[in-house]
């Protein structure tokens, strides 16, 4: 089943892959992908409803015309998704990965934990900027993804202190001990800031879904 | 297509509407662009700042074009008559500046930038040195400190309540609307703003960057757009590579700091100047130099672009 939201211009798709009760999980997919049609069976075991986000631009969500994209922009889809949910522990692949980071500081309040995970688009484009660049999209290509969110979004500059502020606001407001679990084996520098913040804690995916499943 | 724009009834001392009006395709955004002087003059490129239109620069290009240029802007995306775009970002408007001087030649041409749209356009000149002669920037000029037109910048301490108001705003975008009122309400609204400019210059605006609907007059700017915001965007990124800037720069600093402006120094960029590069602190002069002195300013980008 999928909910539609509104965001702005943008109808985004969320997901039911499983309805049930308790706190939601809500999955965020990876740069270039979209949201899983069942439940994958590494989460199955999560005791609540399982709901995954297509993010703009990407799966059955709408794909808007002139690009734009920034990773604040896919937090805002996330939040939505979220408003919908109520609460949810976040399962971020990839790009989805900093994504659930930046949705774990900035509304610490209702996210219930935020595991990051491998995939694509995890390191973004790099620390600093790089050449300045004009940024267009293959003319080949066909949407979905859109393909200005696939350049804009593996090239966009991701400090690390910017990433840490997020884990800051998110240990030190959040409710949680360890708000932020990190699975995910690539390191790119800002996850390499992340991971050596307190109230940051490298496990299994298995290990943090169990224990999130223990605070909600 | 290239027609004129719409007349306006309310007239200011100087001010002159586009000769040519058109639209460029970019991406799927249409972008308004406007054209002022002698459509076989050499090619200048107009850009405004945040918040702002093509329309306000209808005292300062004209003189521009009297100085012997064909006078191009244009209305970033989500203002004046520009789409409304689904979504917006720095990126987005750099390729929305590409698109319009790809509709203007090929060659080499001067651009001049005010605000925002003067560090887009930076921008531009580094990305794509060969497709500029010279460049002036009017007050947009990297700054140490917050620009409040730019949306992607760092706040110096990001604060959660700063980024949950954005996020609160985006979650109530779907009953965003711009305040109704009448031309002269507008005007006097706007002058918050600009407190420098005329309450007359301000009401010849309104029938250029808005648009009367049955309960009244609404800025056309797209109401998602807000100041501020924040973001992984940092000044000293562009600090430091302005010593490599690779065509010959003007830049002009106001002298008098105010809400809109960006608060740029000169002692903060002389450190960092190209060797080709000019400052011109413009005494007497807040953020909108171009518009409280138009032919002094216009006289110093006739002279630098000689």
């Amino acid at each position: 089943m999928i909910h539609w939201l509104s965001h702005y211009k943008v109808r985004l798709a969320l997901h039911e892959l499983r309805p049930g009760d308790g706190c939601p999980l809500l999955l965020l997919h990876a740069l270039a992908e979209r949201s899983p049609a069942a439940v994958p069976e590494e989460l199955g075991k999560w005791p609540g409803p399982v709901h995954a986000l297509d993010f703009t631009g990407h799966g059955a969500s709408s794909v808007p015309r002139g690009g734009g994209y920034t990773c604040e922009l896919l937090l805002s889809d996330a939040d939505h998704a979220l408003a919908h949910l109520g609460e949810a522990t976040v399962v971020g692949r990839g790009l989805g990965a900093y994504i659930a980071l930046l949705l774990a500081g900035a509304r610490h309040q209702h996210v219930r934990g935020a595991i990051l995970r491998d995939g694509p688009g995890l390191a973004g484009g790099s620390a600093l900027p790089g050449t300045p660049q004009i940024l267009t999209a293959d003319p080949f290509a066909v949407a979905p993804p859109d393909p200005l969110a696939l350049v804009e979004l593996s090239t966009d500059v991701r400090p690390p202190d910017y990433a840490t502020a997020y884990v800051r606001q998110a240990v030190q407001l959040s409710e949680l001990e360890i708000p932020i679990r990190v699975c995910a084996s690539e390191r790119p520098q800002w996850l390499r800031a992340v991971v050596e913040e307190p109230g940051v804690e490298q496990s299994t995916l298995a290990d943090a879904l169990v224990r999130y499943a223990e605070v909600t | 297509m290239t027609a004129s724009p719409p007349a306006v009834s309310y007239t200011y001392p100087g001010a002159r509407r586009p000769e040519r009006r058109r639209s460029v395709d970019s991406d799927g955004i249409g972008i308004a662009v406007y054209e002022w002087g002698d459509a076989t003059a050499t090619p200048l490129l107009l850009a405004h700042g945040g918040f702002d239109f093509a329309g306000t620069f209808d005292v300062f290009a004209p003189l521009l074009a009297d100085a012997g240029y064909r006078v191009v802007s244009w209305d970033h995306r989500g203002h004046g008559d520009s789409d409304h775009a689904p979504l917006y970002s720095w990126h987005a408007d750099l390729r929305d500046a590409l698109a319009v001087l790809n509709s203007v030649t090929s060659a080499p041409i001067p651009m001049v930038g005010h605000s925002k749209g003067g560090a887009v356009l930076m921008q531009l000149c580094e990305a794509r040195p060969h497709r500029v002669m010279r460049y002036v920037n009017i007050d947009g000029m990297p700054s140490r400190f917050r620009a409040p037109d730019v949306a992607d910048h760092e706040r110096s301490r990001m604060r959660d309540e700063e980024i949950a108001s954005w996020l609160d705003r985006r979650l109530r975008s779907g009953e965003l609307s711009r305040k109704p009122g009448d031309p002269d309400d507008l005007a006097r609204r706007r002058g918050r703003m600009n407190p420098r400019l005329s309450f007359e210059w301000l009401r010849y605006l309104v029938e250029i960057g808005a648009r009367q609907d049955p309960d009244g007059w609404r800025w056309k700017l797209d109401p998602i757009m807000r100041f501020g915001g924040f973001g992984p965007w940092r000044p000293d990124w562009y600090l430091g590579r302005l010593p490599g800037f690779p065509v010959p720069l003007l830049g002009i600093l106001a002298t008098v700091q105010e809400e809109m402006g960006w608060g740029t120094r000169k002692g903060d960029l002389e450190k960092h100047l190209p060797v080709a590069a000019e400052l011109v602190e413009y005494e007497d002069a807040g953020h909108f130099v171009h518009i409280e002195h138009p032919h002094g300013v216009a006289e110093l980008v006739a002279d630098f672009l000689a």
